[in-house]
């Protein structure tokens, strides 16, 4: 490898596992989005995911892929938890009762001092190399791509575009949407896990309102048609701060604005087209 | 002791209500969840702040200038981000999104503007030393809070039941094509909704930074986010059940903290709305939802 | 196995104090096609939605072959095999026909998620069947030159024999149609009756919403007629098409005089 390679990949290390990371949390949001359910815990879980991970890390010495596996089956749980009730309804209500749990989960953090309180968690151990990021982003977009060229991708667009329909000719839309939930909550913690596993620094309030917002975006910019899209949102959003320096301090105002922009003009996103779902 | 905490839980509910009767209001006609009202809470405080201190009028004026100015500005931001989506016939998602969006563009903006620190109210204007009343002790604050509250809610259902613009307002809540059709003009209705839940969650914001005595730009997300549970608790999009569900959270706010812990109050809001959506989703007076095999 | 398909049993759906379905009952004999008819608003869709699952009813039961399916959810209807179409056209516009038609084999597609997402042969080969069996259906219903085309940029007649086809997917043995002949024409309704004629020759079950008589007196085996959601007659054709209290309900009262004094020229 080059050395002026060598010097940028490592100063820059965090920002592109970063990069890794955001792109991991948009297909989380791709998996809700896929079916036309607005949930908002993505933060929430990564927040649950990210804490397990550092406990069982550092209090517990446990081997970093059990960590990893230990935080995606606890975000699937809590998941299926706050999944269960909310299902029956409408999508305001699942938008409102994640961001809701996502409140209750920070307020947790603040006051839990076994894993630092409102001063964070920190020391925890740099494990999460950008093989393992990607490496693991790679599968999970093959995994999501397989699955949109199939009876499955059939199935998501079918409940995102008449439920009632989609129940008539057989699908267990129940089962279905508390799937993708699920789903998306463990690669919600899975980030979140390996987002700890880098920064070595976590704090609650990294993982509240704002944060699920931002998550929100990049599957805006990006649009929900693709499983490419989030994940061009996420390196797009993520990137545009690093690369244009005074726009830093706007990152958030940016970030709103992408919203309301692509959200009246570009409705689809930036990669708007539309998958085949023919096996 | 408890007559006190009865009476604080009191105070706190009545703008938790009159918060959320607005927010309640957006959403039973304009069928949206408004998350703008967030920063309208911060928009209507700063208004009056700037009126009070800068230009130096009453207070009971700078609360008609902040709420009647941010009754505009909601007219100009929910015209500019709703019509749009509206005329689109977009998904009802997708106006949620929207004031996701700008709640964040404007909240960051002011941020900058105005930057983080804490303003407060001028000293000079409220008495701080508490009334007695009986076993109570009655801050001039608190009472300001309770009468405008009790005045606002009145006028409001009096509004609702009474006038043709309160009738067209419910016309159209139950059936917008019907309303249209019947030659009620939808899209003012529409304008004047907008003006009058965003002065009322103008003036809750001023009554919180008058209580709290803090004003400063993220002001208006604790309330917005306890306005989530209010409206789901209450049923959405009905005011009565704001009102209930408001001064109630207040009640179980105040409980948590005195009995419980401090540290938890803030989640108490959002157990119960948990609790709700498991038990009654469609709240206390919400319409329910459709049976399924 | 009794005589019967489907067996509406004393029935009744409240919608805050309006009586959608008043105690109603009728059998449906497998291998005919029944029709549902009656004036605006008595209660047909309701119905078709308390039989294929999207409603629970207040009281009464709905047995298909003899077994119990009130409560049974309504994906698990349609793998015991009753398929519908619905009245306001609930096709998936965004989605091309071919895939429309495909989504309604997903009950009859067995391969578990994973060994769809991993591809294993098994799903593969399942799905190279469903494929071809879409296709067959388009066929059926004459849209094969559409397959893949959007289906919102479809006419609506058209739209209306996708959603025949999706339903003919799910590999029914009853076969609930809404009103499936409204917004066509009298060669597209000649079409679909003489393919609702085929398809009951092959051994399928129909039950039918339609308001057009022609059609309806033509291709049905038994009426059941429904006005305020009570059953007010039921029968062969010859005999519905003269009873007075199915005219009646149509047209109301006074206009029974009309009719007979009209006999000899009009109507």
């Amino acid at each position: 490898m080059p050395t002026w390679l060598d010097d940028f990949l490592w100063a820059y290390s965090s920002f592109i596992y970063g990069l890794g990371v955001n792109a991991i949390l948009g297909l989380s949001m791709y998996a809700v989005l896929a079916l036309g359910q607005l949930s908002l815990g993505q933060a929430a879980f990564m927040g649950l995911g990210a804490y397990t991970s550092a406990v069982l890390t550092v209090r517990f010495d446990v081997p970093f892929p059990l960590v990893l596996c230990a935080a995606m089956a606890a975000s699937a749980f809590a998941a299926t938890i706050i999944g269960v009730p909310t299902l029956r309804l409408t999508g305001v209500y699942l938008a409102m009762a994640t961001i809701g749990f996502g409140e209750v989960m920070r307020i947790l953090y603040i006051n839990t001092d076994y894993i630092g309180g409102a001063l964070g968690f920190s020391g925890i151990p740099e494990k999460a190399q950008g093989s393992i990021i990607f490496g693991l982003l790679a599968i999970i977009l093959v995994g999501f791509f397989s699955a949109t060229r199939s009876k499955l991708g059939r199935a998501f667009e079918a409940i995102r575009e008449d439920e009632d329909a989609a129940r008539a000719i057989g699908i267990n839309v129940t089962a279905y949407k508390l799937a993708a939930l699920v789903i998306s909550a463990a690669l919600a913690g899975l980030a979140g896990a390996l987002n700890a596993h880098f920064s070595s620094f976590i704090s609650p309030n990294e993982y509240g309102f704002d944060t699920a917002v931002t998550i929100l975006s990049f599957a805006i910019l990006g649009g929900a048609t693709t499983p490419l899209g989030p994940v061009l949102g996420a390196f797009v959003l993520s990137a545009l701060p690093e690369v244009l320096r005074p726009l830093h301090d706007f990152r958030l105002v940016f970030n709103g604005l992408i919203i309301v922009l692509v959200v009246i003009f570009l409705p689809k996103g930036i990669l708007g087209f539309r998958m085949r779902r023919v096996g | 002791m408890l007559a006190q905490q009865l009476f604080n839980a009191f105070v706190l509910g009545s703008v938790y209500a009159l918060f959320s009767m607005g927010f309640t209001l957006t959403f039973g006609v304009l069928r949206v969840i408004n998350l703008l009202y967030g920063f309208y809470v911060a928009a209507g405080a700063f208004l009056s702040l700037v009126a009070v201190r800068d230009i130096g009028v009453p207070l009971w004026a700078a609360g008609i200038l902040g709420a009647f100015g941010t009754g505009i500005i909601a007219v100009a931001c929910d015209s500019a981000l709703l019509t749009p989506l509206r005329r689109a016939k977009a998904p009802e998602l997708s106006s949620l999104i929207v004031t996701l969006g700008g709640v964040l563009l404007l909240n960051s903006l002011m941020l900058l503007i105005f930057g983080a620190e804490v303003r407060r109210f001028p000293v000079t204007l409220l008495s701080q030393s508490p009334i007695s009343f009986g076993v109570l002790q009655i801050g001039e604050v608190q009472l300001v809070i309770i009468v405008i509250v009790a005045v606002l809610v009145t006028a409001l259902f009096l509004f609702i039941e009474r006038t043709r613009l309160g009738i067209a307002i419910r016309a159209v809540a139950e059936n917008p094509d019907a309303a249209a059709l019947m030659g009620v003009n939808v899209d003012a209705v529409f304008i004047g909704v907008s003006f009058l839940a965003a002065t009322l969650i103008a003036i809750a914001g001023i009554l919180i930074g008058l209580n709290f005595n803090a004003v400063h730009p993220y002001m208006g997300e604790p309330l917005m986010l306890r306005g989530f549970a209010v409206v789901i608790i209450g049923g959405l999009g009905d005011i009565r059940g704001a009102l209930v569900a408001g001064l109630a959270l207040g009640f179980i706010e105040v409980m948590t903290a005195g009995y419980l812990s401090s540290n938890f109050k803030d989640a108490a809001a959002f157990a119960a709305m948990v609790a709700t959506l498991w038990l009654r989703p469609s709240g206390l007076f919400g319409r329910s939802v459709t049976r399924r095999a | 196995m009794s005589g019967t398909l489907l067996q509406v049993d004393a029935v009744t759906c409240r919608f805050s104090g309006l009586v959608a379905i008043d105690d109603l009952s009728f059998v449906v004999a497998p291998g005919t096609v029944h029709a549902l008819i009656g004036p605006n608003g008595a209660g047909k869709t309701t119905l078709f939605n308390v039989i294929s699952g999207l409603l629970k009813p207040n009281d009464g039961s709905i047995r298909y072959r003899d077994r119990d399916i009130t409560l049974l959810r309504p994906h698990a209807r349609v793998a015991l095999g009753i398929g519908r179409t619905f009245q306001n056209l609930r096709v998936f516009g965004e989605m091309t026909v071919l895939e429309n038609v495909l989504s309604g084999r997903h009950a009859r597609l067995e391969a578990s998620w994973a060994a769809t997402v991993l591809r294993l042969s098994a799903a593969r080969s399942e799905e190279r069947a469903a494929v071809s069996r879409a296709h067959e259906l388009l066929r059926i219903v004459k849209l094969e030159g559409q397959a893949e085309q959007v289906v919102s940029a479809l006419s609506y007649g058209d739209q209306r024999r996708v959603e025949i086809a999706r339903a003919l997917a799910t590999d029914p043995t009853l076969l609930l149609l809404d009103e499936p002949a409204a917004g066509m024409n009298p060669t597209e309704t000649a079409a679909l009756a003489e393919l609702l004629q085929s398809l009951r020759g092959g051994g399928l079950t129909i039950l039918l919403v339609e308001h057009d008589m022609n059609f309806v007196m033509a291709l049905c085996d038994h009426l059941t007629v429904l006005n305020f959601g009570r059953k007010i007659a039921e029968g062969a054709p010859s005999e519905i098409r003269v009873h007075p209290d199915v005219i009646e309900a149509y047209l109301g009262g006074p206009h029974r005089v009309q009719i007979q004094r009209n006999r000899e020229g009009m109507l």
